[in-house]
């Protein structure tokens, strides 16, 4: 087969496989929309069972990550390719960050019996088991992508050690970018959703 | 096919990702200082209104739609509105039941 | 795999002929041309007709006298359960688009190949890995599931058969689906070859553009829905369970924003086939190019957001159901002025009536009923007195099997020269088209009288007033089964042993018929240049 390259038909391609991406966490969003809708007080309540400080904390090193992905790409396209692969350490280091600070805090819901299937949660109100599940639910399928995106990036360097991604060739390295920006944008609405109920 | 062409040579500085980063950061202050003041409706008015704020600037700015050709835009605000209209008439049911 | 040999004389091997890297069935499944891959998913479908066709069979034979006759209530849900699920997510759905949206699509706009080849591949392989996945329920654990393809809540978590392995092979299915409708859209976006302005694109071609886009909006809604019934019975997560706060209502509007758009996956690609086959047996330009193009995109815009018509008995609010039933009736006007566009094509034409033909002109008799048909169910009044009866069954297949899959076979006789390089018996092909269309109507056409009398669907019992009717339908059913065997047959034998065809034997205006049959690895030696209309028959 030929080589065939076009930067631009995997950049659309990146960009709808986005819209899939928002979509699928869009079904949720409906949900919890009806859901908050229904049970106005007790999500109110369930969430400041949250902890502000943690989510805010997140929801910087999330900003922080996608700040030095984009500021990779920039470095490649200037051609410092060891400053790029250096900010891309970063971001995966901030992601690792994100998904310890998410550790310990599910771990302390889990000690409060606060997970989805427990005793105590179904003896809290609907409201309670319908926040609380699509807590479990909503951020587990973000963290999910955390991993998944962390993954994408680490490939990422590895092409750009093996020199498949330089400095006229960046188009994986910027797909790679998208959907890390993806992830932050889906956390800046999930954070004051679940967090900041007022 | 084996051409390969760059349309987009336009390079966001350093600088301009700072500042960016810098207003998101602001603004996460912001939605959680207002969280702890009592606006009534308004409140969750207010932070969806933030959150879309700081969504738009990570879509034009860190994921480039702002330099990028038309068509990116076009298709992701087509994108946006199905889901909102999706989202409206699901609601047709659940506002009126 | 048989192939047939090089005759046309050309230099270049044709794509079936092409020796890789892999030799026999690995030069197959390893493939990355769009052709081959197009072959891939058409044996893949037909095989899993076959069985949807055979378990349907069954339960027809079940339906031929009230009582019990050759199954009981237990094993008709699960038979009614699997042939949904087989027919929708494994035949239908791909259907048009894998099969000759691969194999056309790329060479109607004057590409080598579609944009991500080994993606393509890539998407039939996580097909087949659902296929595998939807298939290993039948083995495993409480055996097939029996919630009907839809998997309402909340007996989709309750029941005791195995729906996990079902519910997951289905979103693995939609992920192929998402992926092929990605690379589609791409490859129309970036490859069209010079001169092909969007308005000098074919018209199956656009409407695989719109199908794409309603495959990447619309499945990865069903895909999230799923997992949460996944999620429901492995974690306890109420999503829709009343008794934990949740909406199993929720559930069927979740469903349906994929579900009712996956209607329009199904019949978009197949109305493109009808406007290319009319165009090349009417000898004469499609009427209305601009009103197909724009009804195309129409339909898939506005289909999204009439899923609400499923549901007018479910408890939804009176607001909900007028603003449903008002879209569904908008939805049905771009699908008129397509019936319109049709028919007017063929207005003063010289018709060169051969099978295609056949095909095509059924196709807009079965579709105008399934069509007409939905309008009574879109209706609030009169969808409340036909609501989950016999009606829907008939209104359903009328347009997913009278239009799909009439379009389907259409399409296969329209582009089985230019697939195999040889020509089927035309003769035997009339025979089988006119036997398997007396069979179809005999077969859906009494359920729409049954429905109105009042026969409830997806049970393996009938009161005895509706006994005449079921005999006609279930005799209905093994007629068209034996016209689709003639049909099969004939086809099989033409890619065997049939006549060597031409590279133009319709004498068609788009690129496909300008490249040699069957094509050569790459399609054309030289892209093309596109100066014309694609249905110019001026010249």
């Amino acid at each position: 087969m030929h080589e065939h390259r076009d930067d631009t038909a995997s950049k659309i391609g990146m960009w709808l496989f986005i819209f899939t991406e928002i979509l699928l966490f869009g079904g949720l969003f409906i949900v919890y929309a009806v859901y908050r809708y229904r049970n106005p007080v007790a999500f109110h309540l369930a969430g400041e069972e949250l902890n502000v400080i943690i989510g805010a904390i997140n929801t910087v090193v999330l900003l922080v990550s996608s700040a030095t992905i984009a500021m990779a790409i920039t470095a490649m396209q200037q051609g410092k390719r060891r400053l790029s692969v250096r900010l891309l350490w970063v971001t995966i280091l901030l992601a690792a960050v994100f998904m310890v600070n998410k550790y310990f805090e599910w771990g302390a819901k889990f000690e409060h019996g606060l997970y989805p299937g427990s005793d105590f949660l179904y003896s809290l109100s609907q409201g309670d088991v319908l926040f609380f599940g699509l807590y479990f639910a909503m951020t587990g399928l973000h963290a999910l992508h955390i991993i998944v995106g962390a993954v994408f990036i680490l490939f990422v360097i590895a092409y750009i050690r093996k020199g498949k991604v330089h400095e006229t060739r960046w188009q994986l390295l910027e797909n790679a970018g998208l959907y890390w920006h993806l992830v932050d944008l889906i956390w800046i609405f999930l954070f004051p959703l679940f967090y900041l109920i007022h | 096919m084996s051409e390969h062409h760059n349309e987009h040579t336009h390079i966001t500085p350093f600088k301009t990702h700072l500042l960016i980063l810098g207003a998101l950061i602001v603004l996460t202050i912001v939605t959680v200082a207002i969280t702890w003041t009592n606006l009534g409706v308004w409140n969750t008015t207010a932070a969806m209104v933030i959150a879309g704020l700081k969504g738009t600037l990570v879509l034009f700015y860190f994921m480039h739609l702002k330099f990028d050709q038309k068509i990116y835009r076009v298709m992701v605000l087509l994108v946006l509105a199905v889901f909102a209209a999706v989202l409206i008439l699901t609601f047709f049911d659940y506002l009126n039941r | 795999m048989d192939m047939p040999e090089n005759t046309h004389g050309h230099p270049e091997p044709s794509y079936l002929e092409y020796q890789g890297k892999h030799k026999g069935l690995k030069a197959w499944i390893f493939s990355t041309d769009h052709k081959r891959i197009g072959l891939l998913y058409l044996y893949t479908i037909l095989t899993f007709f076959g069985i949807g066709l055979l378990i349907g069979l069954l339960m027809k034979l079940e339906l031929i006298a009230p009582g019990q006759t050759i199954m009981g209530p237990d094993t008709y849900n699960r038979f009614f359960t699997l042939h949904g699920v087989i027919m929708i997510f494994v035949v239908v759905i791909p259907g048009l688009p894998a099969v000759f949206g691969n194999f056309v699509m790329p060479i109607q706009i004057g590409a080598p190949d579609v944009a991500f080849p080994r993606l393509n591949l890539l998407s039939w392989w996580i097909y087949i890995l659902g296929i595998l996945l939807v298939l290993s329920s039948l083995l495993t654990g409480g055996g097939a599931p029996d919630t009907g393809w839809t998997f309402y809540a909340p007996y989709s978590f309750e029941t005791g058969t195995n729906m996990l392995p079902a519910v997951l092979g289905a979103f693995t299915l939609g992920f192929s689906s998402i992926l092929t409708g990605l690379n589609f859209i791409v490859t129309i976006h970036r490859m069209r070859a010079p001169g092909m302005s969007w308005f000098k694109m074919p018209l199956f071609p656009w409407a695989l553009y719109g199908t794409g886009w309603i495959q990447l909006l619309a499945t990865p809604v069903v895909g999230i829905t799923l997992l949460m019934i996944v999620a429901e019975r492995t974690l306890g997560i109420g999503f829709f369970d009343p008794d934990l706060g949740g909406d199993p209502i929720l559930y069927q509007h979740l469903f349906w924003i994929y579900s009712h758009p996956a209607v329009y996956i199904m019949i978009l690609p197949a109305m493109g086939a009808i406007s290319e086959i009319l165009p090349a047996f009417a000898r004469k330009t499609i009427f209305g190019y601009r009103a197909i193009v724009i009804s195309t995109l129409m339909i898939a815009f506005v289909g999204y957001f009439v899923w609400g018509h499923h549901m007018f008995t479910s408890g939804m609010s009176g607001t909900a159901l007028y603003t449903f039933s008002l879209l569904t009736f908008i939805v049905a006007i771009p699908s008129a002025i397509k019936v319109f566009n049709w028919i007017s094509t063929l207005h003063k034409a010289s018709i060169n009536v051969q099978t295609p033909f056949y095909w095509a002109i059924s196709f807009i008799f079965v579709f105008m009923v399934g069509g007409l048909t939905g309008l009574i169910l879109g209706s609030l009044a009169t969808d409340v007195h036909v609501h989950d009866t016999a009606f829907v069954v008939g209104h359903f297949h009328y347009i997913v099997f009278g239009g799909t899959g009439f379009a389907f076979l259409g399409a296969m006789h329209y582009w089985f020269p230019k697939i195999y390089g040889r020509m089927y018996n035309a003769r035997r092909a009339n025979l089988g088209w006119l036997i398997f269309f007396i069979g179809f109507n005999a077969l859906y056409s009494p359920m729409f009288y049954l429905g109105v009398a009042g026969m409830a669907r997806r049970y393996y019992d009938y009161l005895p007033e509706f006994h005449s009717g079921n005999i006609i339908s279930s005799i209905g059913a093994y007629v068209m089964a034996t016209g689709l065997v003639i049909i099969v047959v004939n086809l099989i034998l033409g890619a065997r042993r049939g006549e060597k065809a031409e590279a133009n034997p319709w004498g068609g205006k788009t690129l496909e018929w300008s490249v040699p049959s069957p094509p050569p690895l790459e399609n054309f030696e030289k892209i093309p240049v596109v100066t014309r209309e694609p249905y110019d028959y001026s010249a």
